[in-house]
Parts: C-alpha cells; sequence; structure tokens
C-alpha cells in the first residue's frame, strides 16, 4: 500500500470514533477475528468457528443464505414499491405503468418480481438439501418444522403479491387460487358438506358471504376489497410473520449444534 | 441458458428450421408428451435415477446428460415457433431455471452421496467426519457469504435488466383469459385438478404435504444419514420424498404451464394451442361402470347405495391399506416405528397414492370419479 494511504488508514483506525465502533483491532488473528464475529449483532448470528463440511459449499449449496438474501433484497425493493404504489383498483395499474415509466432506475419492479420467484426456487432448493442429508433429524426436527412454516409463508407472500399489478394474470391467477378456497370442506360454500354447519334453527352458517372464500376475498369474486386485502397481507403481516420465524430459524440452527455434519 | 439469452435478445427470433426428419422429430414428441404416456416414462426415469446414481453421478455421464437436455430444451426453440413462444414467455423464464438448478442441485447432492457410501462399504470415515476440525467464521465463512452477497445480487439485477416484469392488460373482472392459469409454483395443484374436485386438489392434498412435511422427522426414525449426502442407508425415505417433488410437484408443474392450453385441454410441447379443439368428455363414474355396465341395472335412487361400491373402496384404501401394509410388507418398518408413526406415515402415503392411482384409473378405464355424491359436492 502506498505510504500516505496507509497512515490515512492509520489515523481513521485509531480514531475515537472508528474505536467506538470497533471494539478490537483487524481481524488479523486468532482473537481478533473471534472477537470480529462476538462483537456485531448481525455477525454473531454466526458462531465463532464452524465444522468445515458446514461451509462446504457443496454441503449446503448457500441456498438457505440465499433464500435470506432473497428474502432481504424484496423487503428493501418491496418498500421501495410501496412509495410509488395505492393499492385500489383506479389506481393499482397505472400506478405499476408509472414505475416503469417514470421512476429513476425503473428496475424496481424488475428486481421485485424475478427476486420472489428466485426465493421460490431458492426455498425448494434449501429444502431439497436440508432433506437430502438428513438434516432434519433429531436434534433438528423443529427447526425443519419452523422451516416449512416459512416455506408457507414465503409461497403465501408471492401469492399475495401476485394481485397486487392489477393486470389480467393478476386477477385471474388469484381467482383460480381462491377458488380453491371455495371448495373447502364444511367452510367453503362449493366444497363438501357446506350445509353442515347450522345456527339452531337451521340457519346456515356457511353462506357465500360468510365462507372460507369470502374470509380470503372480503367479497365473493377478486374486487378492491381483496386488493386491500392482498396488500396488507403482502406488506405487513406475512413479511412480519416471516422475519419473526427466520429469526427462530437461525436461532434454532445455532442452538441445534450448527450446521449437521457426519457424527 | 445461452441460446435463450440469445433469442431474447430479438423478439421475433430465427425462422423455426424445418426438415421432414425435424417433423417426425416433432410428431414423436408430441405423441409421446401426453401425461399417460410420459408420466410412466418420467417415472421410469426416476427409478433408473435411483437406482444407477452411481453411475449417472459420474461427472461425464453427468456433463452428457446436461448437454443432451439443454440441446433438446433448447434447440427445440429453433424448431418450434410454439415451443419457443412457451420458454420465452416472462412469467415461465423462472420454470427455466427452477429446472436447470434442481438438475444441478440433484447432481452435487447425488455425486456426494455416490462417493459417500463407496467409503461407507470401504469402511472409510466419512470425509469432514471430525467433529473437531473447524474453521473460524471470519474469514472462511463471512467471506464465502460475502461472495455469494455479490453474485447473486449481480444475477438478480441482470435478470432484472435483461427481462422486463410482464404487465398484460388491465384487469377486467369480466373476461377470463383462456386458460386462466395460477402462479407457476401452485400449477402442480391446478393440474391436479384435472384428476380431482377443487376440495381435494386444493384443499386436503396441500394440507397434507404441510402436514406430511412437518411430520416427516418425527416419522422417519432411522438414524443413519444425517449429516451426509447417502442414497444407500435411507433408500425408502429418498424414494417416497422425490417421487412426491419431482415427479407429483416438479413435472406436473411443467406439465401445468407448458402443456395446459386453452380450456386446460393437453396439447404437445410443438404444438399450436388451437383454443377451438373440442375434446369429447367421456369419463365415467365408478357408479355407472358397476351398476349400470357389470349389473345391467339402472342407477339406484339412493346416493349412498349408488355410490357403495365407491365409498367402501376409498375406505378401504385410506382404512385398511394401512394396517394390512403393518402386518405384509412393511412389517419390519411398523414394528421400528411403532404403531403411532406408522399410521401417520401410511395415512399420508396412501393419499399420496390416490393421486398416482387416480391418473392410472383414468387413464386406463377413463375413470372420472370413484365416489360421485353431487348431493353433498363430495366428489373423489
Ligand atoms: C425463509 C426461508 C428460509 C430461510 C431464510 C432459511 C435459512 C437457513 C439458513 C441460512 C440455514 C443455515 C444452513 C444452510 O444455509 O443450509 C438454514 C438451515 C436449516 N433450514 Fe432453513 N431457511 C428457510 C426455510 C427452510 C425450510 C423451508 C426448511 C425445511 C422445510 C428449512 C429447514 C432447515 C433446517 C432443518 C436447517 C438446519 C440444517 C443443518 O443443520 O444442516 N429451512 N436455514
Amino acid at each position: 500500500m502506498p505510504q500516505p494511504l496507509h497512515s490515512v488508514l492509520e489515523y481513521i483506525r485509531s480514531s475515537q470514533p472508528w474505536n467506538s465502533i470497533f471494539r478490537h483491532g483487524i481481524p488479523r488473528d486468532r482473537r481478533t477475528r473471534v472477537m470480529a464475529i462476538m462483537s456485531n449483532v448481525f455477525l454473531h448470528l454466526h458462531p465463532v468457528a464452524v465444522r468445515k463440511s458446514g461451509i462446504r459449499l457443496s454441503f449446503t449449496w448457500c441456498m438457505g443464505g440465499l433464500t435470506f438474501f432473497l428474502f432481504l433484497a424484496e423487503t428493501i425493493s418491496g418498500v421501495l414499491l410501496m412509495f410509488y404504489y395505492r393499492p385500489v383498483p383506479e389506481y393499482a395499474y397505472s400506478d405499476i405503468i408509472g414505475l416503469r415509466a417514470h421512476v429513476t432506475l425503473g428496475l424496481l419492479r424488475e428486481i421485485h418480481r424475478w427476486g420472489a420467484h428466485a426465493m421460490i426456487i431458492a426455498i425448494w432448493l434449501h429444502m431439497m438439501r436440508v432433506f437430502l442429508t438428513g438434516s432434519y433429524k433429531p436434534p433438528r426436527e423443529f427447526n425443519w418444522g419452523v422451516g416449512v412454516i416459512l416455506l408457507v409463508i414465503t409461497m403465501l407472500l408471492s401469492f399475495t403479491g401476485y394481485l397486487l399489478p392489477w393486470d389480467q394474470l393478476a386477477i385471474w391467477a388469484i381467482t383460480v387460487g381462491s377458488n380453491m378456497g371455495k371448495a373447502t370442506p364444511f367452510l367453503g360454500m362449493g366444497g363438501p358438506f357446506s350445509d353442515v354447519l347450522q345456527l339452531p334453527g337451521g340457519v346456515p352458517l356457511v353462506t357465500t358471504r360468510s365462507d372460507a372464500a369470502y374470509l380470503l376475498l372480503a367479497g365473493t369474486s377478486v374486487g378492491e376489497n381483496a386488493l386491500m386485502r392482498f396488500y396488507v397481507l403482502h406488506c405487513i403481516a406475512l413479511p412480519l410473520a416471516a422475519a419473526t420465524l427466520i429469526a427462530v430459524h437461525f436461532w434454532r440452527v445455532r442452538k441445534d449444534g450448527g450446521i449437521s455434519g457426519p457424527l | 441458458m445461452l441460446a435463450s439469452l440469445l433469442s431474447l435478445a430479438s423478439d421475433a427470433g430465427p425462422s423455426p428450421i424445418s426438415h421432414p426428419a425435424i417433423d417426425a422429430f416433432k410428431n414423436f414428441v408430441n405423441a409421446v408428451s401426453v401425461p399417460e404416456i410420459s408420466l410412466p416414462l418420467f417415472t421410469i426415469g426416476f427409478v433408473l435415477m435411483m437406482v444407477g446414481y452411481r453411475w449417472w453421478t459420474k461427472p461425464s455421464v453427468a456433463t452428457l446428460l446436461l448437454l443432451l437436455f439443454c440441446l433438446f430444451y433448447f434447440g427445440s426453440m429453433l424448431i418450434d415457433p410454439n415451443y419457443r413462444l412457451i420458454i420465452k414467455k416472462p412469467d415461465n423464464v423462472p420454470i427455466t431455471m427452477m429446472l436447470l438448478s434442481v438438475g444441478l442441485c440433484l447432481w452435487v447432492a447425488f455425486r456426494q452421496a455416490a462417493l459417500n457410501d463407496q467409503r461407507i462399504e470401504k469402511g472409510l470415515p466419512l470425509p469432514d467426519a471430525d467433529k473437531d476440525d473447524k474453521v473460524l467464521v471470519w474469514p472462511d465463512l463471512v467471506y464465502t457469504e460475502l461472495i455469494c452477497l455479490v453474485l447473486a445480487t449481480a444475477l438478480l439485477v441482470l435478470w432484472s435488466v435483461l427481462l422486463r416484469a410482464p404487465l398484460e392488460s388491465p384487469a377486467n373482472p369480466a373476461g377470463p383469459p383462456n386458460p386462466s392459469k395460477a402462479p407457476w409454483y401452485f400449477l402442480g395443484l391446478q393440474e391436479m385438478l384435472v384428476y380431482f374436485d377443487p376440495w381435494m386438489a386444493g384443499v386436503i392434498l396441500p394440507g397434507l404435504i404441510i402436514t406430511g412435511l412437518i411430520a416427516t422427522p418425527y416419522i422417519d426414525t432411522n438414524p443413519k444419514g444425517n449429516g451426509y449426502y447417502t442414497v444407500k442407508q435411507r433408500p425408502f425415505a429418498l424414494s417416497v420424498w422425490l417421487f412426491g417433488f419431482l415427479i407429483l410437484w416438479v413435472v406436473l408443474i411443467v406439465f401445468g404451464t407448458f402443456l395446459r392450453g386453452p380450456n386446460w385441454n393437453f396439447f404437445g410441447p410443438y404444438e399450436y394451442w388451437d383454443p377451438y379443439l373440442q375434446v369429447p368428455l367421456t369419463n365415467i363414474n365408478l357408479s355407472d361402470y358397476f351398476w349400470v355396465f357389470a349389473l345391467g341395472k339402472p342407477l339406484p335412487a339412493s346416493p349412498i347405495l349408488r355410490e357403495i361400491v365407491g365409498i367402501i373402496f376409498v375406505s378401504a384404501w385410506v382404512l385398511v391399506l394401512p394396517p394390512v401394509l403393518a402386518h405384509t410388507v412393511m412389517r419390519r418398518l411398523y414394528q421400528s416405528m411403532g404403531a403411532v408413526r406408522f399410521y401417520v406415515m401410511a395415512f399420508h402415503l396412501v393419499i399420496m397414492a390416490l393421486l398416482p392411482l387416480k391418473m392410472v384409473l383414468r387413464w386406463v378405464f377413463t375413470l372420472k370419479y370413484f365416489v360421485y355424491l353431487p348431493e353433498f359436492n363430495l366428489n373423489l
């Protein structure tokens, strides 16, 4: 390194602000490397040392990490999209057009959409690797279960997001999906035994305005209420649930003894 | 990949090559791609994959397989405009990525399983078996993560630059497109609608996929194969799970997105999606088979009596088959697992098997429903 640059760096590293942020030297020896992980709130998701097998790319394919990365990318691009998008039928579609036409670096929607597809692929592959390495076996049974719920949430995130552009693709794809809700046994109007649940006096409990599909759509078809409902689920409820469970998931990876390896 | 990128650059793409030999090939592929032929073929391929994993995972063989696949998958874009339309549809691009990455990951997994199984047979320790062989997270893991992060960001941005997010005409509640399709990752379920009513395909089966997945660690009591790739030490678990994922999920997604056209009719990969194609509905209920064809009587008026054969069959399939299995072919499994674990497993297994069973009966006997009870919206 050229001498002047070196001395500038030295100056910065010995300054009070720097040392207040990084309470250890450059991670060059064992002690400072351990400190680097332990004293950083983000990095300390990791243990200080891991088994060699655990960090081999051929073992984990980095797929859990990629899923997490895509979750973060979706969160950031999603927040940016929220600045421009209004979840009402009058504006939704034209806001999407506007995103493309008027927003500087108009890649937001592309990144968000392809990132969502990529996240689905990554989470399937992550699950496949966990299965094929038998990493769901004791003591990691519970964390596998947490993962399954994360899988469901991830698919629901993608599904609810699919409606928001409010184009033909969106409403009819969601119609296909919510029609399945109509078929829920006992709780959906079109499902088996929809007339079994009754109030005293033979008043039917499950009607087109009170069945499972109505709960999802807040209406009998995909309309403005459904758009608002999906928007809130997509931008608030499901991301919060996912973030919470991801925290549990990571915590348990460590508590269950780190990434699995041959005994 | 490259071919798809290249032809994405030009919107019209090259005009398709035609030649009598190519036409013959196209007709052949169209003919064998109907589900009743291709699904059994995929299943045979799956069995070969599970049995011959030491052979096909050799780098030379695997590379050859990959090349052949790409030649077929991307090369077909050059010989057929219909196929090109399907593959180039922006929302279908993730499916191509999914197929390639699932294939690659399967290879990585089975390759290591082959090597590990060899070592196990020879009584050698597995690589990385030493628990205390640790490395520091900084720098080894943190740097790997950083590189993955940079690469993933670059790929995502590149993908977004190359491919516009699709946007169709504004929502029109009165004008459904034909076909109306769910997002691709749910299309396995939509494809199951061919064989089951929505309450099964859209509610019961996905529900059981979730409960089955959550139950997996508790019903798989095999202590081996924890933390390393192996096929030999857990053939049953792997076969069931991978059959479900690869055949009943991934292949059905490909059918649903690539091969189902207007009115959910089936089209070969090189066929034009003719919106006016009429396919006669000739499927027959089990009750018709029993009362009308076998006994020569009219259908009884009482719905339960009318459907009695189907009801008995389905109840037996779900309630009697598991205990029979427990005391015959799966006896050893039953004894090692215990009753609760076994029945949870067997229940999920027989319901999962209901799907291939129904498919085969549909293809061979044009069976519509085992049980047809529109009185209760209960058709199975
Ligand atoms: C939002 C979704 C998810 C995220 C962000 C995530 C992230 C991660 C990460 C970073 C790891 C560390 C090892 C690795 O990268 O493979 C991990 C491990 C694990 N994941 Fe996930 N995961 C998700 C979903 C799932 C799903 C769907 C499953 C299974 C159904 C699952 C089951 C597990 C298990 C059992 C481990 C421990 C594996 C071991 O110790 O070898 N996760 N996860």
